[in-house]
C-alpha cells in the first residue's frame, strides 16, 4: 500500500498557496496601511480606506456595478435558461454541432466580441439602419454609450458562460421525473417549479456565478461600449491601481469584492450540497 | 417555435461577429455603406510591425503558459486523483477560489505580489498570472477524466507489476491524454483571451495582442481592428472544433 505520496502532490497546493492564497492575504494587509507622501506605502495600521468606502460617491460605484452586474445575469439566465433546455431536447445528430456553435464564442476573443458588440450598435451601424429602414425612427438614436449598451455587452460576453453549465444539467435530468410528476397530478407550472427548476438548480448556480463575479470587473466592456467612468467596480479598482496609484484604498475596494466571491462561493456551496451531487 | 427561440439566440451570439467580418472586407472606413471588396486592412496588419511583435508575444506567452498550467495541473489532478496528504483540501479550495475569482481580483492581487516581490513587471510576470489562471481548468478538466475511468485498470498495471511511476507513465497518463489536450487548448486560448489580468501584470516592454487591441480600439475606430478580430475569430473555431475532436473520440 502507499503510505507516503510523492513529491509532486505537494507541488499544487504549494503552487496556488504562492499565487491565490499569498496575492488575496497582501491584498487584505495592504488595504489596512495608509499610503505616504512619495505614492508609496506606509507600513501603518488605519482602517481609513474603508472608511472612505462609505463615501456616498464610492457606494454608488459599488450599487451601480452590483445592479448591472445583477441585471446581467438575470438576463442571461432569462435567455439562457430556454435556450439551454431547448439545446438539451435537440435530437441527438444535430446536438454536438449546435453545442460547438455556443461554445466558439465562449472561445473567442472577448475584447472582439465586445468590439463586434460596437459596430453594430454604432449610430450608422446595421441596428440603427434597419430601425431607419423600418420606419420606426427618423433618424439614428444615441445606443452607444448608454447604460444599456454596456447592460447588452455584458450579456452578449457572458451568456455562453451561463448556457453551457445549464447545458449540463438538463442533461443530467432524469425526464422520468418529469413525468412522474405529471402523472401525479402536477399541472405544468407545478411541474417546472417544483421539478424542473430544483433538480437544474447547480446550473442555475454555476451559470449565475460564472456571469456575475465577471461582470463585476470587465473594465473594457464599459470603456468600449459605455463611455461613462466609474460604472464598473472594475473601472474603478484600474483608476485607483494604475492612474491614481492609491494602492491602499483600491485595495480596499478589492477586499469588498473578495468577500463578495467568499460570499457567492458559500451560497454555491449550499445549493451543490443541497441538492445532493448534481 | 423552439427552433424559431434557437435560431433568435444563435443569432445574437453570431450576428455581430458576422458583421465584423464583413465591416473587414469593406473598403470604405467609415463602415457606412458598402463599397465592394477589399483586403487592404488584412494587408494593414501585415505590415504593422508593432502588431506582429505583439501577437508574437501573446502566441509565446499562451504557449508557455499552456504547457506549464497544463504541466503542473496534470501532476495536480493526479495527486488529487491517487493520494491523501496534507494540503489536499486547501489545494481544493483554492483551485475554487482561482477559477471563480474576477479576472480584476486576480490582476490587482498578482500586482501587490510582484511589486511587494521587486519582480520588474513584464514577460515572467505576465508568464506567472497566465499560468496560474489556466491551472485551475487544467485540472478539473484532467480530473473529471481520471474520475470517469476504471479505477482497475491501475491496479492491474500493478499486479501485473508496475511500480507506481510505471502505472502513472504507462497507463494513467496515456488514458488521460485527450483531457490534457484539451486542457492544453482551453488555457492557450484562455491565455489569448485575457485582457484584464494583463493590463495589471505586464510592463511598458512588452505587449501583448489584446492589450495592443484594447489600445486600437480606445484610440478610435480603426478598420484594421475588424480584420484582426476577424482573424481571431477564425483561431478560435479552429481551436474549438480541434478541442471538441480531441474529447469526443476514444473511450471517455
Amino acid at each position: 500500500m502507499r503510505t507516503q505520496p510523492p513529491a509532486f502532490a505537494y507541488f499544487l497546493p504549494l503552487w496556488l498557496t504562492l499565487f491565490t492564497l499569498l496575492p488575496l492575504l497582501m491584498v487584505a494587509a495592504v488595504s489596512l496601511m495608509r499610503r505616504d507622501e512619495s505614492g508609496l506605502i506606509a507600513p501603518v495600521f488605519t482602517l481609513a480606506n474603508y472608511a472612505r468606502l462609505l463615501d456616498p460617491l464610492y457606494l454608488r460605484v459599488f450599487g451601480h456595478s452590483l445592479a448591472l452586474a445583477a441585471l446581467a445575469t438575470v438576463l442571461c439566465l432569462l435567455v439562457g435558461y430556454p435556450f439551454a433546455y431547448l439545446l438539451s431536447r435537440v435530437r441527438a445528430g444535430w446536438r454536438p454541432a449546435l453545442l460547438t456553435l455556443v461554445i466558439v464564442p465562449f472561445w473567442t476573443n472577448s475584447l472582439a466580441r465586445v468590439y463586434a458588440m460596437r459596430g453594430l450598435l454604432a449610430a450608422k451601424g446595421p441596428v440603427n439602419a434597419l430601425l431607419l429602414a423600418l420606419g420606426w425612427i427618423d433618424e439614428p438614436v444615441r445606443l452607444l454609450y448608454t447604460g444599456p449598451a454596456v447592460a447588452i455587452g455584458l450579456v452578449y460576453v457572458l451568456l455562453p458562460f451561463m448556457v453551457l453549465p445549464l447545458y449540463s444539467s438538463f442533461e443530467k435530468l432524469d425526464h422520468r421525473l418529469i413525468e412522474a410528476a405529471r402523472d401525479l397530478g402536477a399541472g405544468r407550472f407545478a411541474t417546472f417549479w417544483r421539478v424542473i427548476v430544483p433538480l437544474t438548480a447547480p446550473g442555475i448556480a454555476a451559470g449565475s456565478l460564472l456571469v456575475f463575479l465577471p461582470a463585476l470587473g470587465m473594465f473594457y466592456v464599459t470603456d468600449v461600449l459605455g463611455g461613462a467612468r466609474g460604472l464598473l467596480v472594475g473601472n474603478f479598482l484600474k483608476d485607483q491601481f494604475l492612474d491614481a496609484r492609491d494602492w491602499p484604498f483600491g485595495a480596499a475596494a478589492s477586499v469588498l469584492v473578495i468577500a463578495l466571491l467568499f460570499v457567492c462561493l458559500a451560497l454555491y456551496g449550499r445549493v451543490r450540497g443541497g441538492v445532493g451531487h448534481g | 417555435m423552439a427552433r424559431v427561440y434557437l435560431a433568435l439566440v444563435y443569432g445574437f451570439l453570431y450576428l455581430p461577429m458576422a458583421v465584423l467580418v464583413a465591416y473587414s472586407f469593406n473598403p470604405s472606413k467609415y463602415a457606412t455603406r458598402w463599397e465592394g471588396w477589399t483586403l487592404d486592412w488584412y494587408r494593414n496588419l501585415a505590415l504593422d510591425e508593432g502588431l506582429k511583435q505583439a501577437a508574437l508575444h501573446s502566441l509565446a506567452i499562451a504557449g508557455l503558459a499552456a504547457s506549464l498550467g497544463t504541466v503542473v495541473g496534470t501532476l495536480g489532478a493526479v495527486g488529487l486523483y491517487r493520494y491523501r496528504f496534507r494540503g489536499r483540501a486547501l489545494a481544493q479550495g483554492l483551485l475554487l477560489v482561482g477559477m471563480m475569482s474576477p479576472d480584476i481580483v486576480v490582476g490587482v492581487s498578482l500586482l501587490v505580489l510582484f511589486i511587494a516581490l521587486r519582480v520588474e513587471l513584464g514577460f515572467w510576470t505576465l508568464l506567472l498570472a497566465h499560468t496560474g489562471f489556466c491551472l485551475p481548468f487544467v485540472v478539473v478538466t484532467v480530473l473529471s477524466r481520471l474520475q470517469g475511468f476504471d479505477r482497475g485498470l491501475i491496479e492491474a498495471a500493478q499486479d501485473l507489476g508496475a511500480g507506481e511511476a510505471a502505472a502513472l507513465a504507462r497507463v494513467v497518463v496515456p488514458l488521460c491524454l485527450p483531457a490534457i489536450a484539451a486542457g492544453w487548448l482551453l488555457s492557450f486560448t484562455l491565455s489569448l483571451d485575457d485582457v484584464v489580468v494583463s493590463f495589471f501584470v505586464t510592463g511598458p516592454e512588452f505587449e501583448v495582442l489584446p492589450l495592443r487591441i484594447y489600445s486600437m480600439v480606445r484610440l478610435g475606430v480603426k478598420p484594421e481592428v475588424n480584420a484582426l478580430a476577424s482573424l481571431l475569430f477564425a483561431l478560435s473555431l479552429l481551436l474549438v472544433s480541434l478541442s471538441q475532436w480531441l474529447l469526443h473520440r476514444g473511450p471517455r
